[in-house]
């Protein structure tokens, strides 16, 4: 699988966040976003994830020459990010299951939940309600919900915030991981975690 | 082609369960929507008192308080994912349709829970409120809970993304639904004055093309609105 970004612009209210930004990455990539607060790391993040348009410029996802359509590109997909929100009035495997079935997910998801639940320490938690949480196992939460349907393409915004030195190993363990299962790409200005990717691109200002 | 539409159905299925689940958890609606009926209803039952208002007058008071209550709860559906940021979280997981399909379902659910409320409301409330052609008002109800809730969840969604929600549905809502009040007001009237149910043709017609065209002209528009 391969991603191509084709002069992606951003603008907001007519001024530009960032302008013409290219690059391809395929299976063997890992690339990290930085930058300094404002250089539009998290929208790059949001564009590659199909979850806003960029105001110029294309986002492809490719399979074998194949340009996949929107609806295929949504189960490929992992994201973790500060602006990412699970719902509080559910317990964490209610988020999970709701989740999974909004996204119509043929695999059953009840092995790979609990695998991941126990990885993120979360198991003996998974009846509590979201909003009991504190931030770290909210963040956790989400690395559950993001790796749930072994994304092909795992997209971390700022990954370790919130989490204490157990959480960064175990995200390590996910990085490593996804690495040699797909695309991963971070947007961090975390040093230690600028290392882990092969590739950089660096969000100066326009 | 059949198993996209299939995973759509499903995943539409699946987003109105969370959302019925959700809101009998939190009553983001419900409870906006129920104190709205009866503080409305009662202060509309104070003002009349003992008079015997016409039927025309009975279904305009009865319609005006279906209007405002929608206005004052069926926003929430997207308000709140708004409000709680877990807009991003459904983007990832579902397709435009499959949102837009499930939120207008649980608003139709909603509203014509909200209707069979008022309606009993004001059968209690209202000794002169008496149905005479029962099928004719049902109907009107629900073609009327249909329109309402389509045209709702796309000024919902419209909204959602604006920084004056509370003012600007109203606003936006009121002109979009003159034509469904004036029919489902015209009809009611007619149940209310014991017209044969054929009589009241011409207004399911306007009821169920209201329907259809706002539906329709939601589900084309609602990609734009969605995604920022």
């Amino acid at each position: 699988m391969k991603l191509v970004l084709s002069n992606i612009t951003k603008e907001f209210n007519r001024r530009p966040i960032f302008r013409d930004i290219s690059l391809e990455l395929d299976g063997a990539d890992s690339l990290v976003i930085t930058g300094k607060n404002g250089a539009g790391k998290s929208t790059l993040v949001k564009i590659i994830s199909g979850v806003l348009s960029p105001t110029r410029g294309t986002v492809e996802y490719r399979d074998e020459q194949a340009v996949l359509t929107p609806d295929e590109v949504r189960g490929k997909i992992g994201l973790v990010s500060p602006y990412l929100q699970l719902y509080d009035e559910f317990s964490a495997m209610e988020n999970l299951l709701y989740l999974s079935r909004i996204r119509a997910n043929s695999m059953p998801i009840e092995e790979e939940s609990e695998r991941l639940l126990r990885q993120f320490s979360l198991w003996e938690k998974r009846h509590d309600y979201v909003r009991t949480f504190s931030s770290g196992m909210k963040q956790r939460l989400k690395f559950v919900f993001a790796l749930l349907h072994r994304p092909h393409v795992l997209l971390l915004d700022e990954p370790t915030s919130n989490l204490d030195s157990e959480g960064i190993k175990v995200v390590q363990q996910v990085v490593e991981q996804q690495k040699r299962h797909g695309i991963l790409i971070v947007a961090t200005n975390v040093e230690s975690e600028a290392v882990w990717c092969n590739k950089r691109l660096h969000l100066g200002g326009v | 082609m059949s198993a996209l539409v299939s995973s759509s159905l499903r995943g539409t299925y699946a987003l109105l369960l969370k959302d019925a689940q959700s809101e009998l958890r939190t009553r983001y609606a419900v409870n906006a929507l129920m104190m709205f009926v009866i503080t409305a209803a009662v202060i509309v039952q104070l003002a009349i008192r003992d008079e015997q208002p016409s039927a025309s007058v009975l279904s305009g008071l009865f319609w005006v308080v279906i209007f405002f209550a929608a206005m004052s709860g069926l926003s929430r559906t997207f308000v709140s994912e708004e409000e709680r940021g877990t807009s991003m979280t459904l983007q990832l997981v579902a397709s435009s349709s499959v949102v837009y399909f499930g939120k207008l379902c649980f608003n139709i659910v909603l509203t014509l829970v909200m209707n069979a409320a008022i309606t009993v409301l004001y059968t209690v409330i209202f000794p002169g409120f008496t149905v005479q052609t029962t099928s004719t008002f049902l109907l009107t109800v629900f073609l009327g809970s249909l329109g309402l809730a389509s045209a709702s969840t796309i000024l919902a969604a419209i909204i959602a993304k604006a920084n004056t929600k509370g003012t600007l549905y109203p606003v936006l809502a009121f002109p979009i639904l003159i034509p469904l009040l004036m029919t489902t007001m015209r009809a009611t009237t007619r149940a209310l004055e014991g017209e044969p149910f054929g009589d009241a043709g011409g207004e399911y017609q306007v009821l169920v093309s209201y329907f259809m065209v706002i539906t329709a002209g939601s589900y084309l528009l609602f990609d734009y609105v969605w995604k920022d």
